[in-house]
Parts: C-alpha cells; structure tokens; sequence
C-alpha cells in the first residue's frame, strides 16, 4: 500500500518527510529498543515506536525503513524532524496506541516482518 | 525498466516543477478569432488544441475535438469563444510535477495551461509528450553524473598501481554527543555507496558502525573508528581510552547491559548492540583492559555467498 493511502486512511499528521517521493509500504515492525529495531526490522518497514529523540532517524536511515510513526501522541523534538527531512524519513504522527496503530494497520493489510527472513 | 529507474522517475516527479518542464514559447489564440482561423493555427503547427487566452490570462482551452464538434454542429456562433471549454483547469509553474501528472491521470486531460502566481498570466504549457520528454532528458543527465561519480570512484582500484591498495577513512566519535549518534556511520554507509559496494556488504558494515558509535558516545569520553576498504573486504577499527570492559564474554551474552537509566529511557542499552555487531561482521575480536580502553575489530568479507 502507498504510504500516502496510508496516511489519509489513518489520519496521521506528517511532520517530516511530506515532499519526499510516495513509497509502497507492505511490512511494519514495533519496538522502543533501537538495537531491537536494527536487529529485526526490515528495509522499508513502518517502524511504530514511542521515541522521540534524533537517534530513531540515524537507525531508520541505516535500516533504509519506510517511515517512522510516532504512537500515544507522542512528538519528535525538533532536531529530530530536522533530521529526519535531510535523510528523507517520513515521521507520521498519532494520537491512538501502538497497540491501537498496529491492529489498524493490519486491517489495511501491512503485516508484520516474518523475522529473520533476511539476514539484515 | 528496474526498480531503481522507476524510484527514480518518482524522485524526479515529486522534484521537478512544473515550471521546469513546460514548453515556453507557447502558442495561444484569443477568444475572438473564427473557427476557421483556429483550424489553420493547428494545422501550421501540428498541434492538436491551444489555451485560449486574453490579455495574458487563461480563459478557456480548446482541441480538434471541439473543432470537429464545430464542424458537424455548425450551429451557434463560429468564434473560438462560442467552443472553448471554458472553465479551464491551468496549473501554477511552482507546482510539482506530480499534481500535472495526477491531474491528467484523473481528469483524462490532453493538456494543461501553466500560469503563474502572481497575475495568473500563461507563461507556458504541459502535455504528457512534454512530461515524457523532460523526465527521459532529467534521467539521462542524471545517469551521466552518476555514472561518471561511481566510475571514479568504483575504479579506484584499478587505476591504483600498487601491489595493494587500501582505502582508510578515519573518523572521531565525541563521548556524550547523543545528539550525533549515527553520524559517522552515516557517512561511511555514503562513502561505501559511492565506492560502489554491495548494498548488503555496505548495510552490514554500517550497522555495525552504528552500534560501536552508539557505545562510544554512551559508554566512553569518545574515540576514533578506522575503516579500512580493500578489493577484498573492509575492515573496521574502533578504539576508546577507557572505561574498559570487564568481561568481554559477559558482555557479549544477549540481553546483559551495564546502561544507566537514561541510556535506556533512550531505547538503548537493551543488551543487543554487540550481538548486532557480531551478526553483521565476518569476523570480530575485542579487546578489553579496564581503566585502558577497548579495541574492536571487526571484518566483512566482500564476498560472503
């Protein structure tokens, strides 16, 4: 699914990434642990997570992941959308739970990654 | 066409303005003229429709369709005002090339007038050929740069004479600058890319950059990583002044951490950096000396089939 059908059908805001070209977004993963995240998720996934500060934009980037989206009303510190604008990650917000995100988004049809299908 | 040329044809879309691919010198007729008038117009210049246009601004579009509509008709009046389509969807030359592209798509439009902001003159026109012809020119220049870029760069080794050659790039990771992290591994993963290396050896080796980079700037007063890039694999160095590890086996076990709280508040210091460094490397030595510091070596083959 294009990231932008994404983003109408769930109502996220965008605050970083907005004129970066549209990606087709088939995976997700969920984590708080940034080695977490660079041990499991996968190039391109949606990387739902609770941390705000500059560093999920260094790990979406080294990871090549689709977009990063912010659960719990959570919001980037300013640096972080700095960022997240030169490297090209898109950061979505919403106000619903990452539990609540997830279940939506699984709905739509992004599943999860099926781990260690690929070594990185 | 590979995936990479499709991204990129999205990149440009997204990039260009509509501005930057419009035909300039457009030609425009005013709504007074007669149908016979507009018949000879597009026949000279092989067109099939023109942005009619008064005292600059767009005030209507009209194509062959509409002339032959004339034709077969012939009722009403028989100047160009009497056929037009009237009220006429003109982009702005600031927009992205995007909204032309969804415009026609949507709309099922053969052409659409560029004006611009300000006084909402017609200051040029798109069509899809217009579109086609911009994106093949913008990817061919693109490719161009490209190619001669990962040329230079790719062939380094060639051209080189020497019984050996080894690239060494060396960078300082300040201890505490959290803020950073994931810099110098970012620039590596840039070098690496332009150095036309594989993009799982160039991943893997950022990586594992990463997480060393992270454990220098939370862990130590800072230190220095040493990529060494050879035809047969690249080699990383990362070296600190201390604290020092006590057990390098301790620390390897998955999930031990020695992290502060705000380390992990931050989402690090779960226990998994080593592990990912030891996952994405060929091999990896460290040595440890409380009080001394920590030497990390890691390797990554280029070929690891």
């Amino acid at each position: 699914m294009k990231l932008s059908a994404i983003i109408r059908e769930m109502g996220f805001e965008v605050v970083a990434g907005k004129d970066y070209p549209d990606r087709t977004i088939t995976h997700g993963y969920v984590s708080d642990l940034l080695s977490d995240v660079i041990a499991n998720a996968r190039v391109n996934d949606l990387w739902i997570t609770l941390q705000g500060h500059p560093n999920i934009v260094a790990v979406a980037s080294m990871k090549e992941l689709g977009g990063i989206i912010l659960a719990n009303n959570r919001k980037p510190e300013v640096q972080t959308i700095q960022k997240a604008e030169e490297e090209g990650i898109p950061i979505l917000l919403s106000a619903l739970s990452a539990f609540e995100v997830v279940g939506r988004l699984w709905d739509l049809g992004i599943s999860g990654s099926t781990k260690n299908a690929e070594k990185i | 066409m590979n995936n990479a040329g499709i991204g990129k044809i999205q990149e440009l879309i997204y990039d260009l303005s509509v501005g930057d691919v419009m035909k300039k010198d457009v030609i425009s007729i005013s709504p007074d003229i007669s149908m016979y008038k507009l018949k000879e117009v597009l026949r000279k210049n092989r067109i099939s429709g023109v942005p009619v246009v008064k005292n600059g601004c767009s005030v209507g579009i009209i194509s062959i369709e509409d002339l032959i509509n004339w034709l077969t008709k012939k009722s009403a009046g028989s100047s160009v005002k009497d056929w037009m389509t009237k009220n006429v969807v003109t982009v702005y030359e600031d927009e992205k090339l995007i909204q032309a592209i969804s415009l026609f798509d949507q709309k099922g439009y053969g052409r659409l007038p560029v004006v611009e902001r300000k006084e909402k003159k017609v200051v040029g026109i798109v069509t899809k050929g217009v579109i086609i012809e911009s994106l093949l020119r913008e990817i061919e220049i693109d490719y161009h740069e490209e190619e001669i870029r990962r040329y230079r760069m790719s062939h380094f080794f060639e051209d080189v004479t020497a019984d050996s050659v080894t690239i060494g790039l060396i960078y300082q990771v300040k201890g505490g600058d959290v803020m950073n992290g994931g810099t110098v591994a970012g620039n590596i993963k840039k070098t690496l890319k332009r150095l036309d290396i594989k993009p799982d050896i160039y991943r893997r080796v950022a990586i594992a950059i990463y997480e060393a980079e992270m454990n220098l700037i939370f862990y130590t007063d800072g230190g220095e990583v040493s990529v060494y890039i050879k035809p047969e694999s690249i080699c990383v160095n990362v070296r600190d002044h201390g604290p020092g590890i006590p057990d390098v086996k301790d620390a390897l076990r998955l999930g031990f951490s020695t992290a502060p709280n705000w380390v992990r508040e931050l989402g690090f210091g779960a226990g998994i950096g080593l592990n990912n460094i030891q996952r994405c490397s060929d091999k990896m030595i460290i040595n440890s000396t409380v009080g001394r510091g920590t030497i990390l070596d890691i390797t990554v083959n280029m070929d690891t089939l």
